[in-house]
């Protein structure tokens, strides 16, 4: 790259999982890259790269967003929730357990952003019908389980009452 | 291949004035981005022409439905997810309402806006047949002043439209007057989420005195991926106005909607194909008119 292409970098400040950080990037570098490169959080996967597949599922200012069609400058001043963010520490969240126990996950790829949209449902609709959960994940494609025990994972999560 | 970042310029200047100053400085060379959902993918397939991109997310003028007596006003920048949300929307343009909830998934209606479907001039986009049902109005906005132009010819040809280099879509306005109207809209594709239309419908129609069995005084029927743009098919509804409908009528329609496409074959679905869904969906429409006794 040449010193006038770096020249167009500018400062983007955020809060990413509670943390405020302050990365240099070019204004067009996707948010994703951000995170995964920037930032070192590789919990947010790449999977289509146009905003089809759901993997790179994060919050941004609490909307469920493909952080893949996010130009990082447009991310200035959010708040964002990565897959990072979601457990309480070494304590996983009602949600993520609920994966683990009803094999919602398998390869992983998909995971961290289902996680993210159930997370996103499950805020503005605590007891959400099957529907709802299937409409929740629509954009989240997963090509190993079927998705009958994600959806089931979400429902169990859901009768516990905790939606992260 | 995918696009390098640094050869992109990114400008978020904030408001509308800036916005249209730089627009009406340099016509043609910047690029508006909303939230991404289109010209993101170009951008990640290596296929985006423009280098110079300014932002129009969050523009305070273009937020917001305004609700009046006779019309609501959308700003350009409203999500699909504020669209499928607003209970005027809900309860009397419910095509545009499903259309937005046919939209990509939540994801994507989060971030997609109205006004950036309208100028991407997909003619398979699902909310445009039924911009064009509610013959909406367009505010454009540029340093030169405001003007309004009806949707119904806004898209001249593919992906071209009537939208000055130095113009903005700012609003699109909705006169609230279709109570009392049967509203159809159906999406044919590969599943709702996601999946493009390999055909769509918004069709709108009122029967004489409301009663079953009365004549069609009124209709408006739009079709999405069917033709180079997102087409009203107004021959369509001179041949079925004022009729009451019966098996030959709807025999009528299916020929008059064959006149009216030109489908074509892509990665999505066939001609053949998609002209034999359109005449099954007008089909559909006129059948559930016939039956119908208006919607409140």
């Amino acid at each position: 790259m040449s010193d006038s292409s770096n020249d167009r970098k500018c400062e983007v400040s955020l809060t990413v999982n509670g943390e405020p950080k302050t990365v240099r990037v070019y204004p067009m570098d996707r948010l994703l890259d951000v995170l995964r490169n920037d930032l070192g959080l590789t919990g947010t996967k790449e999977g289509c790269g146009e905003g089809e597949c759901g993997s790179c599922s994060i919050l941004l200012n609490g909307q469920l967003v493909n952080s893949c069609l996010v130009p990082a400058l447009q991310a200035a001043g959010a708040i964002l929730t990565t897959i990072e963010g979601i457990a309480e520490g070494p304590q996983l969240s009602a949600l993520q357990a609920a994966f683990l126990e009803a094999g919602g996950a398998q390869c992983g790829i998909c995971t961290p952003g289902m996680i993210l949209s159930a997370s996103h449902l499950l805020h503005k609709k605590p007891n959400p019908t099957l529907d709802d959960i299937r409409e929740a994940l629509s954009g989240n494609l997963c090509r190993c389980t079927g998705y009958m025990q994600i959806f089931d994972a979400v429902m169990q999560a859901a009768r516990r009452g905790n939606s992260a | 291949m995918r696009s390098d970042p640094a050869d992109y310029q990114l400008l978020a200047p904030g408001k509308l004035q800036a916005v249209i100053s730089l627009l009406a400085d340099e016509p043609g060379q910047w690029l508006p981005i909303a939230g991404g959902t289109d010209v993101m993918v170009q951008f990640a397939a290596g296929k985006l022409p423009a280098r110079k991109l300014l932002s129009i997310w969050n523009l305070p003028e273009l937020q917001g439905i305004e609700i009046s007596p006779d019309q609501i006003t959308i700003g350009a920048g409203c999500t699909y997810t504020e669209l499928r949300n607003h209970p005027v929307i809900a309860r009397e343009f419910p095509l545009l309402a499903s259309a937005a909830r046919w939209t990509g998934g939540i994801a994507n209606q989060n971030r997609g806006t109205l006004g950036g479907n309208i100028v991407n001039a997909s003619p398979a986009a699902d909310s445009l047949p039924a911009l064009l049902a509610y013959e909406a109005e367009l505010i454009l906005i540029s340093v030169r002043g405001e003007r309004r132009v009806p949707y119904l010819n806004f898209h001249t040809a593919y992906k071209k439209m009537q939208l000055a280099p130095d113009e903005l879509i700012q609003a699109i306005c909705l006169r609230r007057e279709f109570s009392g109207f049967l509203h159809y809209a159906r999406k044919v594709g590969a599943r709702n989420a996601q999946a493009i239309s390999k055909v769509c419908i918004a069709a709108l129609g009122r029967l004489h005195g409301g009663v079953i069995g009365g004549v069609i005084d009124d209709v408006r029927i739009a079709l999405g991926s069917v033709a180079p743009v997102p087409l009203r098919l107004t021959e369509l509804e001179r041949v079925v106005k004022g009729k009451s409908i019966d098996p030959e009528l709807v025999h009528l329609a299916g020929k008059a909607t064959a006149a009216a496409i030109q489908p074509i074959d892509d990665i999505r679905s066939n001609a053949k194909y998609r002209a034999a869904v359109a005449r099954n969906l007008v089909a559909e429409f006129l059948q559930q008119l016939g039956g119908s006794q208006g919607t409140p």
